[in-house]
């Protein structure tokens, strides 16, 4: 029996071990390049790794991730084809992926077919930040019985109890934004403050940080105190300059070393 | 006559999750839903409270012009046939269209806030200019975004919003028109909500704002029924109303909801509706989640938001307000469309005849005269709102 991504999360941090989420958008920079990044980003010591649907429109992210998700569509990603990459991708690892996108695609390709088609591709779990709780519970009873992990955000203005509801509307993990804004922005001076006001909410899943963690310096400041970090429009930008999955690999080992400093 | 929003009544649209039928709710990022909250509690308590309601109605009085007039079209009638043709002449309004109505309610609401910077989208310009002269009277920093194609047709209101203490914040992205202005001023949004309030321009985006965008601008419609009462002694029979995202039509459309008025609401079909470019939203899209609801939309076999085209920058946009959708659903209202040409037409026909050149994004409610007036009998009441007037589109009107 596989372990469940909530267990293999905590498992890590019960181990001393700060888990490592890598975000990239499917079919960036090319069609041809993701399955091997994927692996790249594996053998550098990520334990998750989030394939970003490519969405017209993504509302909750910065520039960066708004061009690679463009590049993306031009290039002729679309959800059928994500999950047969996904499929590809299991034949070669076992890494845990989540898929982080909008709704609307996957209400295009069908809210009935959709979650047990993903589940059965090899996804773990999905994140769809513009389903806030109230959104989510909707589609949340479609995801469990697919056997999915659903993984929603809380944030710096997300007030205490309601935390506690995302907490338990939760499985895998919740996904701590570190600053108010979009993906690849500045992390706020106040953000470890945020973090730590959420983390102090969550009983029942493993915490992973996002949103501006850019260094392995960051990575190290939010892991001291979670269960992980996610590295999204960071490794987008390193991608720009060197697609390679050699690189890759050695562009995430330096986050890996600087979390088993902790 | 007051401008009070209606009271709430028991099971009216939307319910308590945002939802108009199937349509509406919150797909926003989390970051957003204690604004949004606190949005709906301030608006509760807003309409219940007279110095509210009395502040709303002194500046919609002296400061906007309202009401605004019933304008009998006896030319444009008598072209057409015998039917009686009425304008309600929102292009009188201060700042040149309705937007005003709803900027007004909508910066009342934001000193209750205690926020101190306003932020809007515009496609045509008219909602930021109208939230640039709020902002202003209420000693309010307001950015604007627009993007770099609306800036380049629409160069009057950049100048206007400028002039007004505005700026004027170009967007590069994506289709570089309204849609993916909206989506930087949420982005926006997302990133300063602490300190700022966002004014949507239509009946778009998350609840509570097409609920109360509807309600700030149904002063349209509640002026136009005593109106037309008055001079015709009943309600009228057919409305008309141009719909990008729908908040002129909406604000016409609400109050005569419980009458037997035939309801139309034209959109923009660009180039043509078989082209693939057009913003024939209600008519040609199908049901998607867009800035914060879900309501009809353009988008392809993939779900990617298609590109909107209009010659009316006001209605060059793929979504549209979620209550639009229920409506159609219900058959309550008819949604068509015409193209820029009879749009065109539309503008220069009532320029001469009755001595109003109309907006751009008007010439299209106007262009469908053309397809009902000449059948329509001796005793047909029509009435048109005229949202905006043509001032902003004289280099179009003139190249065209």
């Amino acid at each position: 029996m596989t372990m469940t991504l909530h267990e293999r999360l905590s498992s890590n941090t019960s181990k001393g071990r700060r888990s490592l989420a890598m975000f990239l958008t499917a079919g960036y920079p090319t069609l041809d390049a993701t399955a091997d990044l994927v692996c790249a980003l594996e053998d550098g010591g990520a334990d998750l790794v989030e394939i970003g649907v490519p969405f017209s429109d993504p509302l909750a992210d910065g520039p960066v991730i708004q061009k690679a998700s463009g590049t993306a569509i031009a290039n002729g990603v679309t959800l059928p084809w994500i999950l047969t990459l996904v499929s590809q991708i299991r034949r070669r690892s076992g890494v845990p992926l989540v898929l982080m996108g909008y709704l609307n695609p996957i209400m295009r390709y069908g809210i009935g077919t959709f979650f047990g088609d993903a589940a059965a591709a090899g996804v773990d779990g999905l994140i769809l930040p513009e389903l806030p709780l109230e959104e989510w519970r909707s589609y949340a009873p479609a995801v469990s019985a697919a056997g999915l992990a659903g993984i929603l955000l809380a944030t710096p203005t997300t007030p205490p109890a309601r935390v506690r509801e995302i907490d338990a509307a939760s499985s895998g993990f919740v996904y701590c934004v570190s600053t108010t804004g979009v993906t690849g922005g500045a992390v706020a001076g106040a953000a470890l403050d945020n973090v730590r006001a959420v983390r102090a909410h969550i009983t029942r899943n493993p915490m992973l940080v996002g949103f501006g963690i850019s260094r392995p310096d960051d990575a190290m400041t939010f892991a001291r105190e979670t269960d992980g970090v996610i590295v999204g429009s960071a490794l987008l930008r390193q991608l720009e300059h060197d697609p390679s999955p050699g690189g890759t690999r050695v562009w995430t080992a330096a986050f890996r070393r600087a979390l088993d400093t902790l | 006559m007051t401008h009070a929003p209606a009271a709430p009544t028991p099971g009216a649209m939307p319910d308590a999750r945002g939802y108009f039928g199937a349509y509406g709710g919150r797909f926003v990022p989390e970051t957003l839903i204690p604004a949004l909250d606190e949005l709906e509690g301030l608006y509760q308590d807003a309409r219940r409270d007279p110095a509210f309601n009395a502040e709303l109605h002194e500046l919609l009085t002296t400061f906007a012009g309202r009401p605004t007039p019933l304008t009998r079209a006896d030319r444009l009638g008598a072209h057409y046939g015998r039917a009686k043709i009425y304008l309600k002449r929102e292009d009188l309004c201060h700042t040149g269209a309705h937007k005003i109505n709803n900027t007004i309610g909508q910066i009342l609401l934001a000193k209750r806030s205690g926020k101190r910077r306003i932020i809007a989208e515009t496609g045509a310009g008219q909602h930021g200019v109208a939230t640039a002269t709020v902002a202003a009277r209420m000693g309010l920093a307001c950015d604007v975004y627009m993007g770099d194609e609306d800036i380049e047709r629409q160069q009057l209101n950049v100048r206007r919003m400028e002039m007004l203490g505005a700026r004027v914040l170009p967007v590069h992205s994506g289709t570089r028109t309204l849609k993916d202005a909206t989506s930087e001023a949420i982005r926006d949004w997302v990133t300063n909500v602490r300190d700022t309030f966002y004014i949507i321009g239509s009946v778009v985006g998350p609840h509570p704002y097409p609920a109360i965008v509807r309600d700030f601008q149904s002063v349209i419609g509640e002026e136009a029924m005593q109106q037309v009462r008055a001079a015709e002694g009943r309600d009228p029979d057919i409305l008309l109303a141009c719909v990008g995202g729908g908040s002129n039509a909406i604000g016409l459309f609400e109050p005569f909801l419980g009458t037997k008025a035939r309801m139309i609401g034209v959109e923009a079909a660009g180039h043509g509706l078989t082209t693939g470019q057009h913003a024939a939203t209600l008519s040609l899209g199908s049901p998607g989640v867009l800035h914060g609801s879900l309501s009809y939309l353009l988008q392809d076999g993939d779900g990617q938001v298609q590109l909107a085209h209009s010659i009316s920058a006001g209605l060059d946009y793929p979504g549209v307000g979620p209550e639009h959708s229920a409506l159609k659903d219900a058959g309550r209202v008819e949604y068509v469309a015409v193209t820029d040409q009879e749009a065109l037409a539309g503008a220069r026909l009532l320029s001469r005849l009755e001595g109003i050149i109309p907006a751009l994004e008007s010439a299209h409610a106007l262009a469908w005269l053309e397809k009902i007036a000449p059948s329509a009998k001796p005793e047909t009441v029509i009435l048109v709102n005229v949202s905006g007037r043509g001032d902003k589109d004289m280099t179009t009107y003139a190249n065209q």
